[in-house]
Order: structure tokens, then C-alpha cells, then sequence
């Protein structure tokens, strides 16, 4: 059995898409589809890879990864960040607050597949 | 022999010195290097205008006629020097104080500025003048004459000498008399030149005078034998002429404007007067001590018939000493001259400043602002009347021909000025004289001044036939003109003066005591009477040092110690004193007042230095300028303060602007954010699953069919994202063109039904409509749109169990309502003015599948049809309300 991938994403196309690739791959993926009590699933879950999106209703995706880093038990959790803001400074912003890596919307299906194994396939 | 040429050559030499003179004075009090130029010598000696060539010549002629009565011409000064010094003190001092110019500005100044009595006394100084300017005419072509041999130049060349002589004048008193103005009238080089005339004149009459007796007349002791025997130790003194004439003569001393002039505006220092009191009769004395023994020799040696006027001249002329004679004829020569130019000066000063500015400054509309303006015409008008006056001069001696009838002038221009007297003292030494007193007491004075004494000297065969002379006018006896109110007996000198004076002054105390002074004349008065008690006392040239210090003290007050630093030190190199304080020359004080005036203002300025320099008190004017230029200043900062208020609002403008570009950038760029994120989105779907497509591998055929449709309902997602966004875009812009149609409410209201069946499966709606019926005028396929939009968002977002949607019309006045109600959850009250936004969207985008623009295009729609869209709260489920306006007419016309 692979590794454990959560995905916070509140497009339902987009999750089902993400599920199907990873899901090939042979890892195992769970979702969360709302900014709020998205750390809580974090810490309950303890997934090797967090994918995620930014806009998302209730709580950012920036305000859930500070929240990550916070926290020692979570702060070296890899996290690949999504975003259909693909400005500079959407991007500055994540790596300030320390994200492993960013992918702007719409991405190519291998680029997912290659950073989440570069993330987590290693362990 | 001298011939008639050297003569000219040898005045045109004598000329060209007084040019010299005067121009080297000029040049020293310009450089400021006066020093002795203002001398008391020099004072008392320019007083010598006084003696014109009436009294060089004529006084000689004047003895053999009526004796000793010719030293009443000279006692009457001489009292006035040495008994009236206080009067002469106080005119001086007023003089300086008021920055007097004439005694047509003394008189004017006093009662008010009035500028009827400086036109009056203008007047009546030139009317008073002008034949005594002819007199001296005459005296120098006659001097020519007698020179000549006489008869032996004709009448025409005498004629052109004439004019050429005053010609000459006007060239020299242009020159000199209107260098420059400045604010005391002083003439430097002028009085230069009258003193040197002075003493040419003097020095003449006393050489014929010593040539007389002790080269003719045998020394002193025979002289007076010779006098004692002659005829004229016989003509007895008339004791009233002698008073009438000795008065006479003082008041002229004080009234003439010539003598005012020198005696006044040219003064430089009070305390002058003190040497001239003595020095000035003393001159007097030297003048006349010969008189009496030329006469009596001239008597003696000239052939019968000789002109006892010109024995100064003829004299020395018959006995061969033409050397004497020249130097008699360059004396009379001076004395004509000086008295012309000063009077011409004078008088000119009068004219322009009382007559022709006032005319000037009348027909100005807007008031004479620019300074330099009013100097450029005042300067002209200067010189206009100076070469008017002489003109004048020269006209009255070709009119009068010339004749005997000349003689008489003096004593007659004497009478004349003497009217100036009354309003004159009465206005410096009585607070309660007034312009009225004065103009009543001098046009008295004058008219029967002209009546008794002008008039009836022109010729009995002239202006008054002989009957009136001896029946009066009208055989009205008592109003003779020799012989007034029926007194006869007076001689008509003393006549005339007696009563023109004595008429003259009781309507100057009389009017004065029946009128009212205006506050303008009280303050004036009050300045000039007690004038002791308000100015400085002397301060002559000679306090300079002092002077400079509280100049240099002034500016720094005024211009800031550096600034006033620099400019004193400037001028202190350039005058060559190193580290002293530069002179205050009047270059460098008319430079300084400059300075000043540019932060104070001009009157201000001026008011300031004339205080310091000239010792001269602020006048009411001044203050009155002051006020003028204070209230100006004012007036521009108030302007001033309106326009920073202006800035202030403008800057508050550009501020508030720039804070909204800066929201509308703000929001342009959270608007772009929004666009990327909303269109990014289903091309993440569309990508991925294409890709995942693609590949193929080992997809089921549900799984393609279904990514399928994905992509399917992606890409119409994106499609109509697109249309929404454009048609957004084209209405806020205010692109679109509106296609007003007719329909009613109800045809609306079915259409959009019709076009939302599919997407409201499952909502149940209910209609209640009123009104709906009426035919409205709008832009009806719009309206659809927003009708469609509210019913589908009931659709999507109405989370009840068994959604339902009530539509209801009613009417309010001209406005329709349309609302909108279903039985969902509401939206919360501070939400309520976020949903009309771009891209708000408050529950899960998922369900409802749009961007959140709809409400915004509604909202959009319905402002562009006059109309409003917004939340309707407290329905107990989500209610929109659609108000339209319904024109009445067009309701109406459709009917």
C-alpha cells in the first residue's frame, strides 16, 4: 500500500481528477473539502503529503499551512501547494511561509505525479 | 564803443557761467557733497531774488521821482527779517514739516488740500507775476538799448532780444528748475546760481555807486552837499505812502511766490534764517546805499530828458567807463534773470501741481496707481508751464509795448500778492480760520485789488472810460475806484491797499467764524498752528552721521539685519567710506526708500524716511496713505487666505481621487485575481482530465463517459463565465445600447418562466400579480435577463425541503414592484449589501456552478434602466424586489 496523501480542494472536479491520478499511482488519497477544522484532519489522519488548494471556503489554504508550521508536529509535513492565483507574490507569500512546493492551476497530470513523489516517495 | 554784438557775446559768456554754476552745484548735492553749498551765506544771498531789475534800475529812477520813498521797497523786508523772524521761523518749519511746495500748497495744505484755493491763488500769482516777468523783460532790452546809444537798434531787433532772452530762460529753468523731483522742490543748482547772481548785482551797484561819489561826486563829504542841494532833498515824505508802501513791500517779501520759494521750499535748515536775518537787510542796505547819490549825479550829468531808470547804466556809459557800465549791465542783467527763473519755478510748480494734475488726475478712471506714471507727466507738465509762463511774459511785454506803463507794475504785482497775506497768517496762526474764510477774504482781496488798483493802471483811456474814474460806475459816486465809500484825499497806492487788504480780511475772519472746518481742515489747522509742538526741531545736513545710524536701524527693522547690512555696505564702498556708514546721499536714499517700499509700501516708506532724513513729522496724508496701503495689503491676504483655503479644498480633491484610484487599483487587481482564479479553475478540470484521456490506459467506458461530461461541463462553465464577464463589462461601461420596446410586466414575467423551466425542476412558483397588465416602456429582453437570473438563483440556492418561489407585482405610485420570495434560509443581515458584488458568493460554489456575477449584472441592468434591484429583508426566506418606474404618459399613451 502506498503512502497516505490528503487533499484539501474544494472543486469537486478537481478532487476527483487529483484522486484518479494518485490514485493510479498506487497512493492511498483522502480529502477534505473545507478551510475549517482542515488541521484537525491534518493531525488526526498524520498523512505523509498535504496537497493544498488556497481558496477555500472558511479558512485559506495560507492560514492552514501557517498553522501547520506552527505546530511541531506538523511542521516538517511535506505540503504541495495549488493555486489558481498564479501571481508572484501568491507564490512569495507560500514560500515565506514555507511550503515544499507550489503548482499553479491548471497543472499537467505527470508535474502532480512527479512532486508528490519527490515529496513523499523518497520515505 | 561796445557794439550790440559783443554785448550778446559777453551775456551769452555770462550765461554759459550760470550754467556751469548751476550744473557743478547740481552734480555736488547729487553726489551728496553739499557741505557748503548749503550755507547760510548762501540762503541769504539766494533771498536776493527779492531784488529784481525794478529795484536795481529802477530804484535810481524811483528817487528822483519821490525821493527816499524808494527805501520803503527795502524797509518792508527788513522788518519782516527782523521783526517778523517768528513768521519766517514757522513757515519754514511748516514748510519742511508738510513738505510744502508753493504758497499755493501752503494755502491749499492748510485749509484742507482744497483744491479751490490752490487753483485761486495759482491764479492769482500768475495774473500777478506775469507782468513782472514782462518788467524784467523790458529792463534787459532796454539795458540793450541804452548800451546801443539809444534808438539806434530798432524795434524789431529789440523785440527778438526779448524773446531770445526769455527763450534762454525757459532753457535754463527747464533744465535746472525740473532735474529732477524731488519730494522738497529743491533746486541746488538754482540757487547756486541766484546766489552768484546776488553777488554780481551787488557788486555792479555798489561799483557804480563808489565810481559816483568818489570819482563823480568829489568823496563822501561833497556828495552830501551835492545832495543836500539838489531838488530832490525837497520832495517831501508822505507819511501814509510811506506806510502803505513799506507794509505793502513786507507783505509781497512774504507772499511773493519767488520769495517763498527761496525763503521756504528751498530752505535747507531752519536755523539759516537766523544769519539771514541780519545778513539779508544788510545786503538790502548795500543796494540801496547808492541809490540816492546816483540819482542826484545822474540828475546832475545826464542831458534832460535821459531815463533816470537806466542811470545805473548810462552813467558810467556817458563818463566812458565802459567797463563799469558792463559790469552794471551783467548786474541788472542778473537781477532780471534770477527773479524770472525762481518765478518761473515757482510758479510752474503751482500750475502743474494745482491745476494741471488735478485735471490730469481727474481723467484718470481708474486713479494714477503707477507712481512713475504721475512723475513722467508732473515732470512735463513742469516744464510746459514754465515755458507757458515766460511765453506769457514775453506776450504781456510785446502787448504793453513796452512803455512807461511797465514802471508802475511793481508796486502793483506788490499789492497783488499781498491778498495771499490774510489767509496766510490766518491760517498759521488762527486754528479757526477755514477754506471758506479764505476763499471769501482772498477773491475779495482780488477783485478789488483788479478794481482799484490793476484795472485803472492799464490806462485811464483803457479799461475804465474816464467818467467812471471820476462819477464811479453808474454815477454810483461811492464806487469809484480811486475813491471808495467816498474817501478821497488817499493817495491811490495807499487806497488800493487799504482797502483790497482790509476788505480781504474781514471776509476771511467773517467766513471763517460762519463756517464749518471739515475734519480734514481741523486736523490740518491744529498741525500748522501748533506746528512748534508736533515736529522735530532743526536737524540740518550736518547731523548726518546721526542720520545714517537711525536709517541703517530702520532697515534692519524692515529688511532684516543682513539684507539691510549688505545694502549699507554696498553703498559704503561705493562711496569710498570702508567700514562706515555710507553717506545718506539722495541717490542712496531714494534707492533705500525703495527698498523699503517694496515690503512696507511706498507711503509708508517715504513717511518713515522723510521722518529720519528731513525731520518732517507724518502728515495726514501720509497716514491716509498708509491706511490705503494697509488695507491693500489686507485686502491681498485676505485674498490670499481665500486662495490657500482654495488649495487646500483642491489638494483635499486630488487626495480623496487618488485614495479612489488607488481602491479602484486595489479592486482592479482583487478583480483580476478573481477572473484568474474563476477561470483557472474549470481549466484545471478540463486539463486533467483530457490529459487523463489521453493516455488512455485502462479506463472503463463509465469512467471515459464521465470525464467526458466533466470536460463537457467545464469548458460550458467557462463559456458562460466569459458571456457574463463581457456583458458585465460592456454594462458598466455604459456601452450598451438599451432596445426599448412595449409589453407588459406579465408578457416579461412569462418569458422569463419559459426560459428557466428546465433549471427550476423541483422549486414550485407562485404568481400574485396586480398591475401587471400595465404596458411598460423599457428595455424588455434586459429585464428578462434579470428575472431569469432571480429565479435561477432560487433554484440553486433555496435550501429548503420543498422550495418554493412566490413572484408578486404591486404597484406603488409610478414604480412597479417585483418580488421575489422564496422559503429559503435568508441571507444574514451583514451580507445583505455583499451579494450585488463581483465574485461574492456565500454558500458552497460547488452547488450553485457560477461565479457569482449574476446579481452584479442585475444590479447593472436595472440602474441602467432607471430602475433598482436589492435584497428584501425579513420575508422569512431569501426575497429580491425588482422596482421599476413606469412612466404614466407612456402607460397612457399605449392605452
Amino acid at each position: 500500500m502506498g503512502k497516505h496523501v490528503l487533499l484539501i480542494e474544494d472543486e469537486p472536479n478537481i478532487i476527483e481528477a487529483i484522486k484518479f491520478i494518485l490514485s493510479r499511482d498506487g497512493w492511498s488519497v483522502d480529502t477534505h473539502s473545507n478551510g475549517a477544522n482542515a488541521i484537525e484532519r491534518v493531525q488526526s489522519m498524520r498523512p505523509d503529503l498535504v496537497i493544498l488548494d488556497v481558496m477555500l471556503p472558511n479558512k485559506s489554504g495560507y492560514d492552514i499551512l501557517r498553522d501547520l508550521r506552527d505546530n511541531p508536529m506538523t511542521a516538517k509535513l511535506p505540503v504541495l501547494m495549488l493555486t489558481a492565483r498564479g501571481q508572484t507574490k501568491d507564490r512569495e507569500l507560500a514560500e515565506r511561509l514555507g511550503v515544499n512546493e507550489f503548482i499553479t492551476k491548471p497543472f499537467s497530470n505527470s508535474d502532480i505525479l512527479a512532486s508528490v513523489r519527490a515529496l513523499a516517495g523518497a520515505g | 564803443m561796445v557794439t550790440f554784438n559783443l554785448l550778446i557775446l559777453v551775456s551769452l559768456a555770462y550765461v554759459v557761467f550760470l550754467f556751469a554754476v548751476a550744473f557743478f552745484a547740481e552734480r555736488r548735492a547729487q553726489q551728496g557733497i553739499a557741505g557748503w553749498m548749503r550755507a547760510p551765506m548762501i540762503y541769504t544771498l539766494s533771498l536776493s531774488v527779492y531784488c529784481t531789475a525794478w529795484t536795481f534800475y529802477g530804484a535810481v529812477g524811483y528817487a528822483t521821482r519821490s525821493g527816499l520813498e524808494f527805501v520803503t521797497i527795502y524797509l518792508g523786508p527788513t522788518l519782516v527779517m527782523i521783526g517778523w523772524w517768528g513768521i519766517l521761523r514757522k513757515l519754514v518749519r511748516i514748510g519742511r514739516t508738510h513738505r510744502i511746495t508753493s504758497i499755493a500748497d501752503l494755502i491749499s495744505s492748510r485749509f484742507g488740500k482744497s483744491t479751490a484755493l490752490g487753483v485761486c491763488v495759482t491764479a492769482f500769482a500768475v495774473i500777478g507775476t506775469t507782468p513782472y516777468i514782462a518788467l524784467q523783460l523790458q529792463s534787459v532790452t532796454l539795458s540793450f538799448d541804452a548800451f546801443n546809444g539809444p534808438g539806434r537798434a530798432d524795434e524789431q531787433t529789440l523785440q527778438s532780444t526779448a524773446f531770445w532772452i526769455a527763450a534762454g530762460l525757459a532753457i535754463f529753468t527747464v533744465i535746472f528748475g525740473t532735474r529732477n523731483l524731488d519730494a522738497n522742490e529743491r533746486h541746488h543748482g538754482v540757487v547756486m546760481a541766484i546766489a552768484v547772481e546776488a553777488v554780481v548785482k551787488l557788486a555792479a551797484l555798489v561799483a557804480v555807486g563808489v565810481f559816483v561819489v568818489w570819482g563823480l561826486g568829489g568823496g563822501p563829504l561833497a556828495m552830501m552837499q551835492t545832495i543836500e542841494a539838489s531838488p530832490m532833498a525837497d520832495l517831501e515824505l508822505q507819511t501814509s505812502r510811506w506806510i502803505g508802501i513799506t507794509f505793502t513791500a513786507a507783505a509781497a517779501f512774504l507772499c511773493l511766490p519767488r520769495m517763498f520759494q527761496v525763503m521756504v521750499v528751498e530752505n535747507a535748515d531752519e536755523r539759516h534764517l537766523g544769519t539771514a536775518s541780519w545778513a539779508f537787510p544788510l545786503y538790502m542796505m548795500l543796494m540801496s546805499l547808492f541809490v540816492i547819490p546816483i540819482a542826484v549825479i545822474g540828475l546832475d550829468l545826464m542831458p534832460q530828458g535821459s531815463n533816470p531808470d537806466l542811470f545805473v547804466l548810462t552813467l558810467p556809459l556817458s563818463q566812458g567807463r565802459e567797463d563799469l557800465a558792463m559790469l552794471a549791465f551783467l548786474g541788472g542783467f542778473s537781477a532780471a534773470t534770477s527773479m524770472v527763473i525762481v518765478a518761473a519755478i515757482a510758479l510752474s510748480t503751482m500750475v502743474s501741481n494745482h491745476i494741471v494734475m488735478p485735471i490730469w488726475l481727474s481723467t484718470q478712471k481708474d486713479g494714477a496707481t503707477v507712481s512713475g506714471d504721475v512723475r513722467h507727466v508732473l515732470l512735463r507738465s513742469r516744464r510746459l508751464s514754465i515755458i507757458a509762463i515766460l511765453f506769457l511774459g514775453y506776450i504781456y511785454y510785446r502787448l504793453s509795448g513796452g512803455g512807461t506803463a511797465l514802471a508802475a507794475i511793481g508796486l502793483i504785482a506788490f499789492a497783488g500778492v499781498a491778498q495771499f497775506l490774510p489767509a496766510m497768517l490766518g491760517g498759521i496762526f488762527w486754528r479757526g480760520a477755514t477754506r471758506v474764510g479764505a476763499l471769501a477774504g482772498l477773491s475779495t482781496g482780488f477783485i478789488i485789488w483788479m478794481y482799484t488798483m490793476l484795472l485803472p493802471s492799464i490806462g485811464v483811456a483803457g479799461v475804465f472810460p474816464d467818467a467812471w474814474m471820476q462819477g464811479g460806475p453808474a454815477d454810483l459816486h461811492w464806487l469809484r475806484p480811486q475813491a471808495l465809500f467816498g474817501i478821497e484825499g488817499l493817495d491811490p497806492v495807499v487806497h488800493a491797499v487799504f482797502w483790497s487788504l482790509t476788505l480781504n480780511t474781514a471776509a476771511f475772519i467773517i467766513g471763517s467764524m460762519l463756517s464749518f472746518p471739515s475734519p480734514l481742515e481741523r486736523l490740518q489747522g491744529a498741525q500748522f498752528v501748533n506746528v512748534f509742538d508736533h515736529s522735530t526741531g532743526p536737524r540740518g545736513w550736518s547731523h548726518t552721521g546721526a542720520a545714517a545710524e537711525d536709517l541703517m536701524m530702520m532697515a534692519q527693522r524692515i529688511l532684516g539685519p543682513s539684507e539691510a547690512q549688505q545694502l549699507f555696505q554696498a553703498e559704503a564702498r561705493r562711496q569710498g567710506k570702508g567700514v562706515d556708514l555710507p553717506d545718506p546721499s539722495p541717490e542712496f536714499i531714494d534707492r533705500l526708500e525703495r527698498e523699503l517700499a517694496g515690503s512696507v509700501g511706498g507711503a509708508t516708506a517715504h513717511a518713515m524716511i522723510s521722518q529720519i532724513v528731513g525731520g518732517a513729522t507724518v502728515s495726514v496724508q501720509d497716514l491716509m496713505a498708509v491706511a490705503d496701503e494697509a488695507a491693500q495689503i489686507m485686502e491681498y491676504s485676505n485674498q490670499l487666505e481665500a486662495k490657500s483655503v482654495e488649495l487646500e479644498n483642491t489638494a483635499g480633491k486630488l487626495r480623496d481621487a487618488n485614495e479612489m484610484l488607488t481602491a479602484l487599483s486595489v479592486q482592479k487587481d482583487a478583480f483580476l485575481s478573481q477572473i484568474s482564479h474563476e477561470l483557472r479553475t474549470p481549466m484545471t478540470s478540463i486539463r486533467s482530465f483530457s490529459e487523463i484521456l489521453r493516455d488512455g490506459g485502462d479506463l472503463t467506458r463509465p469512467e471515459r463517459a464521465k470525464y467526458s461530461d466533466i470536460i463537457h461541463a467545464e469548458a460550458i462553465r467557462l463559456t458562460r463565465l466569459l458571456d457574463n464577464l463581457l456583458d458585465l463589462s460592456v454594462l458598466e461601461n455604459g456601452q450598451i445600447d438599451l432596445e426599448l420596446q412595449r409589453g407588459t410586466l406579465r408578457q416579461v414575467l412569462d418569458r422569463a418562466l419559459a426560459s428557466s423551466e428546465a433549471a427550476t425542476e423541483g422549486l414550485e412558483i407562485t404568481l400574485d400579480v396586480t398591475g401587471a397588465e400595465d404596458v411598460i416602456e423599457t428595455d424588455l429582453d434586459r429585464l428578462t435577463q434579470v428575472f431569469i437570473n432571480l429565479i435561477t438563483n432560487a433554484a440553486k440556492y433555496c435550501t429548503a425541503k420543498e422550495p418554493h418561489l412566490r413572484i408578486r407585482v404591486h404597484e406603488d405610485g409610478p414604480i412597479r414592484h417585483i418580488d421575489f420570495i422564496d422559503n429559503g434560509t435568508g441571507i444574514p443581515q451583514a451580507s445583505q449589501s455583499l451579494i450585488f458584488e463581483k465574485f461574492s458568493r456565500l454558500s458552497d460554489q460547488a452547488a450553485a456552478g457560477s461565479a457569482g456575477l449574476g446579481l452584479a449584472i442585475c444590479r447593472e441592468i436595472m440602474s441602467k434602466l432607471g430602475g433598482e434591484v436589492r435584497y428584501l429583508d425579513g420575508t422569512g426566506g431569501t426575497g429580491f424586489r425588482v422596482s421599476l418606474p413606469t412612466g404614466v404618459n407612456i402607460a397612457a399613451a399605449a392605452e
